[in-house]
């Protein structure tokens, strides 16, 4: 028995913002001891979710997040179940609402959503809240991850980004986190911004003016257009953002040229970074684009450590919404 | 918070009054050399046929198992292997109670593999955290036999589990607390009861 009860009182996990800071170290700590439990042993199997179940519901397409939410359960023995919206009901027509409600009461205990509209999670939370599955005998609540929303948030993303600075860097705290590139189409900048800064790092977002978001100011974030005056600064990470093309309808950048020489993470800027410092990419990478092929090969580039940290994450995340008793 | 293996909930809270000693700190460590000489007869780890290896369940095992371990090595001069195993994952009461903190997991590099493993905790009360480090146990190897060495065995079994190597049994209520409390953790040895 260890003893200490710290049920963070996560019903959902919809953001990082306003996630609190004992919340998101109580993850973090959690996906460390994942990673402990797992660790060096031949079955890779917990009992610990057995008879929960985990639907992945994605109206966007994801290599990563989607098998990394998946690994995490089925490592946990929940039963997962994949829903894409292209091979579902969703294409002839149903609603997100009646998709989410059908979902919850075939008896999903957690709905992992991905959604190219902000918000989306959030609306499937609130209205599966306030249906309650009461007439299914069932006591509990469905419990919605967001797996990313639009531009909004990707809070796993940030978590996992979290998780791999505490592993490279010893600690978060303190930490002068730089995130460039296209913040304007990026939840995973934006859930960064907000957890980095609640975990008590300090971020400074390097970014053209065109592809800043409205509202920037009020994060608690620096903001410079000049990525070598940012490395000079000596940061401790470096978090390199995916341009996202398929976003961007508009003029951003003169061409991608011109952006690859201005915020592109080539060899030559990554050798001016200090020794300890880290970089990170949330992928898929566009080499040559935003990084240098031989700066996301080389040691600095915790890239295939965030995706196993990812696993770990997630599992964090589905044991403090589904292990304990209910959160009310 | 010193104390682990409380009864009815919200029984705690530390009083002089009403609290009786059972292990002083001198106690305390004749206690551990007993069970160490009792673990020394039982799996001769200074040359008997299965290596032995010492586990310790958070928080407090984890400090009694490497205790343990160097009295076995005073004594005998064998070095036993210690690790701890947190069986939290494992545990068949996750969904009545708040979630719960991990702790550390830490096998030792040789594995447990054909070993003799002793599992090492401060109080055996229900059983289940032992039922629990059972299958936690299965998912990482297939020792030779595995026993269990406990502190004080206060009763109430909800399983059929029984220790091994027992320091000290003592009869309780089941809403009275038994306290362990280590130098590693508490800052003083002792145990009582309250």
């Amino acid at each position: 028995m260890t003893g200490t009860d710290t049920s963070i009182g996560l019903r959902h996990l919809l953001s990082t913002e306003g996630l609190r800071r004992e919340q998101a170290e109580a993850l973090l700590d959690t996906a460390a001891g994942m990673e402990q439990a797992l660790t060096g042993r031949a079955v890779r199997k917990l009992p610990t979710l057995r008879g929960r179940t985990v639907v992945t519901l994605f109206y966007e397409n994801s290599t990563r997040t989607r098998v990394s939410f998946e690994v995490a359960g089925k490592w946990m023995s929940a039963d997962t179940i994949n829903v894409s919206a292209s091979a579902s009901s969703v294409s002839k027509g149903e609603s997100l609402r009646d998709t989410a409600a059908t979902l919850g009461a075939v008896g999903a205990d957690c709905l992992v959503v991905r959604h190219p509209a902000s918000g989306a999670p959030h609306r499937i939370a609130a209205w599966l809240d306030r249906v309650g599955h009461s007439h299914l005998g069932r006591d509990g609540h469905v419990a919605v991850v967001n797996a990313g929303d639009g531009t909004h948030e990707h809070p796993t993303q940030a978590l996992l980004d979290a998780a791999t600075l505490r592993r490279r860097l010893g600690r978060v705290e303190g930490a002068h986190v730089a995130v460039v590139g296209d913040v304007l189409h990026s939840r995973v900048a934006r859930s960064n911004a907000h957890l980095l800064a609640t975990l008590g790092a300090r971020v400074t977002l390097v970014s053209p003016p065109t592809l800043l978001p409205v509202g920037v100011e009020t994060w608690p974030v620096t903001v410079s257009h000049d990525l070598d005056a940012t490395l000079a600064q000596g940061p401790d990470a470096v978090m390199m953002l995916r341009v996202q093309a398929e976003r961007m309808h508009g003029a951003f950048f003169p061409s991608a040229r011109e952006y690859a020489v201005r915020f592109g993470l080539s060899q030559q800027r990554a050798d001016h970074l200090p020794d300890h410092a880290v970089v990170l990419h949330p992928g898929p990478a566009v080499r040559g684009m935003e990084i240098a092929s031989s700066v996301a090969d080389s040691d600095r580039a915790a890239i295939a450590e965030q995706v196993t940290a990812g696993v770990h994450v997630r599992m964090a995340v589905l044991y403090h919404l589904l292990a304990g008793e209910d959160v009310a | 918070m010193p104390s682990r293996r409380r009864g009815a909930p919200g029984s705690g809270g530390a009083s002089a009054e009403g609290e009786r000693e059972l292990l002083s700190a001198a106690d305390l460590a004749r206690t551990v050399a007993r069970v160490a000489h009792e673990i020394i007869e039982r799996t001769a780890p200074d040359g008997g046929t299965a290596p032995v290896v010492l586990l310790g369940l958070p928080t407090r095992g984890t400090y009694l198992a490497r205790r343990l371990a160097e009295r076995i090595g005073e004594i005998t001069g064998a070095v036993v292997p210690t690790g701890t195993l947190d069986p939290t994952l494992y545990r068949d009461d996750l969904r009545l109670r708040p979630t719960r903190a991990l702790a550390e997991t830490e096998l030792p590099p040789g594995g447990i593999d054909d070993a003799v493993v002793v599992l090492v905790d401060d109080v055996l009360f229900s059983g289940r955290t032992v039922r629990a480090a059972l299958d936690a146990l299965r998912d990482h190897g297939r020792p030779r036999a595995v026993q269990l060495a406990v502190l004080v065995d206060r009763g109430h079994r909800e399983l059929p589990i029984r220790a091994d190597y027992v320091g000290k049994n003592v009869p309780t209520n089941r809403s009275e607390d038994v306290a362990v409390r280590l130098v590693e953790v508490d800052g003083e040895d002792g145990v009582s009861l309250r």
